[in-house]
């Protein structure tokens, strides 16, 4: 098959992924057994009150049209009003997207590299000290919630010793400096556990790659290890990085939620959490597509890259 | 059947690495004190007993107040056990569903296979946690909710390495004979399937136990799983993050609390595969 008509297909597969996606969020907040309007106000439900909510959700109509005229404006790019102060949703979160694709990008930038290169010295010698120390920490790191290591960094920089803020306040951050400050400590927390489920994976997945028959005849032909790594091994184990990575970008959007509400930083994923806790639907909706989209188009980006990388889809028979 | 067991036993105790043994003691210990939190915690759970908020340890007060004046250390004992049995709970539902239609689907094939696992595709391409945000939106927080949800969402990759490990039992002899026998769905799935498939599967469970243990503490601390007055650990931690500005570790204790847990049964599950000399379920997905 012709390498542009595959990477068409997965792009229509994204594209059909992303609907999907769309009809659980919706689905998802409609589940709701009685009335949502009830549910909102809860014990302060007086019939204005309803009736004003009911008409705002446009509740009174069919959900199947309710649906495709949120999936319109979706389309149009207009995400709608916040139900708890009536604010305008593109002006809220495109007020605080830039700072949570700014914590994201950093954490990235410093996990990536990092654990793939953990996980190829790991993999690398099977069995070793340095293996051990490496699946065992990583092992041990995985398993700690992410905020035992907020508290922990918390505790330790910003009450004991003072160094760095507890709290991220961008308001009044401006120069490079400022910014690596405040960044520091939600930075440093998301890091570690992103990086110790990557490091794992790159580790078995590359450990796959070395134990094939091809690296086995390269071993038994006397090639020189750095040779069976660099020109062996490290061409066909992109692929499976590659997908290493854009399945902890799922690990990287919870921890996002968890380390934003922790530090108070101003992005969209402490404003979902705020969402929920006040029932806003609209924001949570709104909310929810964006991280899911990106989830999505980033898996995609991820599996054509990989695709493009394995030689066997670029020179087909 | 006893003298098996024994036997069993016997074994294990003879591999029993150094530090498999003390993650074992560590759980019996949680175990333990889960079960038996009444009985240990030396004050009442709601209890007020001083005014001061965050006062430090000592007078009777092993590891000092929280913010309303209550007994930190009893209040762990009461947070330890109802993480541990929501987790539980959390973990046996979402076996009960992924297994059977794990194993379902593998004994039947065809398109009750096909359907199932594109639709189990459709939500594992959903972020775990906007799932359970979306849905505790519409439904709100209560332990019901949270524990259906995070059932739901863990019971998908329970079916996808029920389904992956039924798939390759159900190629078996065994299981031709037993077919040829004549035996019943419900038979292969729980008399041939279940028994072959048992060693990954005790090793998922403690890995759904620990991941539900992370989940609904990441809830509760964010502010939207088990509500106040009903605390657990998650909620301890969130409760008592001030207490770090007034330079106690109070919101330490339950976290750690949390990664004693989830560490020992990680390390265990990698020490019974191990042993076992079984491939880990995460590689089965």
């Amino acid at each position: 098959m012709n390498i542009l008509s595959v990477i068409v297909q997965r792009l229509g597969l994204g594209i059909l992924t992303v609907l999907i996606v769309s009809l659980l969020v919706f689905v998802g907040t409609e589940i709701l057994p009685g009335d949502v309007a009830h549910a909102i106000l809860g014990q302060g439900a007086t019939p204005e009150l309803v009736a004003n909510i009911r008409e705002r959700l446009g509740l009174d109509e069919p959900a199947h049209l309710r649906y495709l005229a949120w999936l319109g404006e979706l389309l149009r790019g207009d995400l709608g009003t916040s139900l708890a102060n009536g604010a305008i949703l593109n002006d809220v979160i495109g007020e605080r997207i830039g700072n949570t694709v700014l914590l994201a990008a950093v954490t990235a930038a410093i996990a990536v590299p990092l654990s793939i290169v953990l996980g190829l010295v790991a993999s690398t010698r099977p069995d070793s000290a340095i293996d051990r120390l490496i699946s065992t920490s990583t092992l041990a790191l995985i398993s700690v919630p992410d905020f035992l290591i907020a508290v922990l960094l918390v505790s330790l920089f910003a009450v004991q010793l003072g160094w760095l803020p507890a709290i991220a306040n961008l308001n009044r951050v401006d120069g490079f400096l400022e910014y690596a400050r405040v960044l520091a400590l939600p930075v440093t927390a998301l890091s570690f556990t992103v990086m110790a489920h990557m490091a794992r994976m790159t580790r078995s997945a590359v450990l796959n790659v070395l134990t094939s028959s091809p690296i086995e005849m390269a071993i038994l032909k006397g090639v020189p290890k750095w040779r069976i790594i660099l020109v062996h091994a490290l061409p066909n184990a992109i692929a499976p990085i590659i997908n290493v990575i854009a399945l902890n970008l799922a690990y990287l959007i919870t921890g996002i939620v968890v380390i934003e509400s922790m530090f108070n930083f101003p992005g969209v994923g402490r404003l979902m959490v705020e969402g929920v806790t006040t029932r806003d639907i609209p924001l949570v909706q709104a909310a929810a597509m964006i991280f899911c989209s990106t989830y999505v188009v980033l898996n995609l980006a991820a599996d054509i890259v990989s695709l493009i990388a394995n030689p066997r889809v670029r020179h087909p028979k | 059947m006893v003298e098996r067991i024994a036997i069993a036993l016997r074994e294990a105790r003879r591999d029993l690495t150094p530090t498999a043994a003390v993650c074992l003691v560590i759980i019996s210990l949680v175990l333990l004190a889960a079960i038996l939190a009444p009985f240990l915690a030396p004050y009442r759970e709601g209890e007020i007993l001083t005014t001061g908020s965050f006062v430090s340890p000592g007078d009777g007060l092993l590891l000092g107040s929280d913010y309303l004046g209550r007994d930190l250390f009893s209040r762990l004992f009461y947070g330890l056990r109802l993480t541990v049995v929501v987790s539980f709970m959390i973990a046996f539902l979402a076996f009960l569903v992924g297994c059977s239609l794990g194993f379902l689907a593998a004994v039947l094939g065809g398109r009750f296979d096909m359907l199932i696992s594109r639709l189990v595709d459709a939500l594992i391409a959903f972020p775990a946690i906007m799932l359970a945000l979306i849905v505790l939106t519409a439904l709100g927080p209560s332990i019901p909710v949270l524990v259906v949800t995070i059932a739901f969402i863990d019971s998908t990759r329970v079916f996808r390495v029920a389904r992956a490990l039924g798939v390759d039992i159900v190629v078996q002899d065994y299981i031709e004979a037993a077919t040829v026998r004549g035996e019943r769905f419900g038979w292969l799935m729980w008399h041939e399937i279940l028994p072959n498939a048992l060693v990954p599967l005790a090793a998922e469970f403690g890995i759904r136990f620990t991941y539900a243990i992370l989940f609904i503490s990441a809830l509760s601390f964010l502010g939207l799983g088990v509500q106040p007055p009903q605390a657990d650990l998650g909620v301890l931690i969130r409760e008592n993050m001030q207490g770090l500005l007034y330079g106690t570790f109070s919101p330490l204790y339950p976290a750690l609390c949390i990664a004693a847990i989830t560490v020992s049964i990680n390390l265990l599950v990698d020490w019974y595969l191990r042993r076992n000399d079984a491939a880990s379920p995460e590689d089965l997905q």
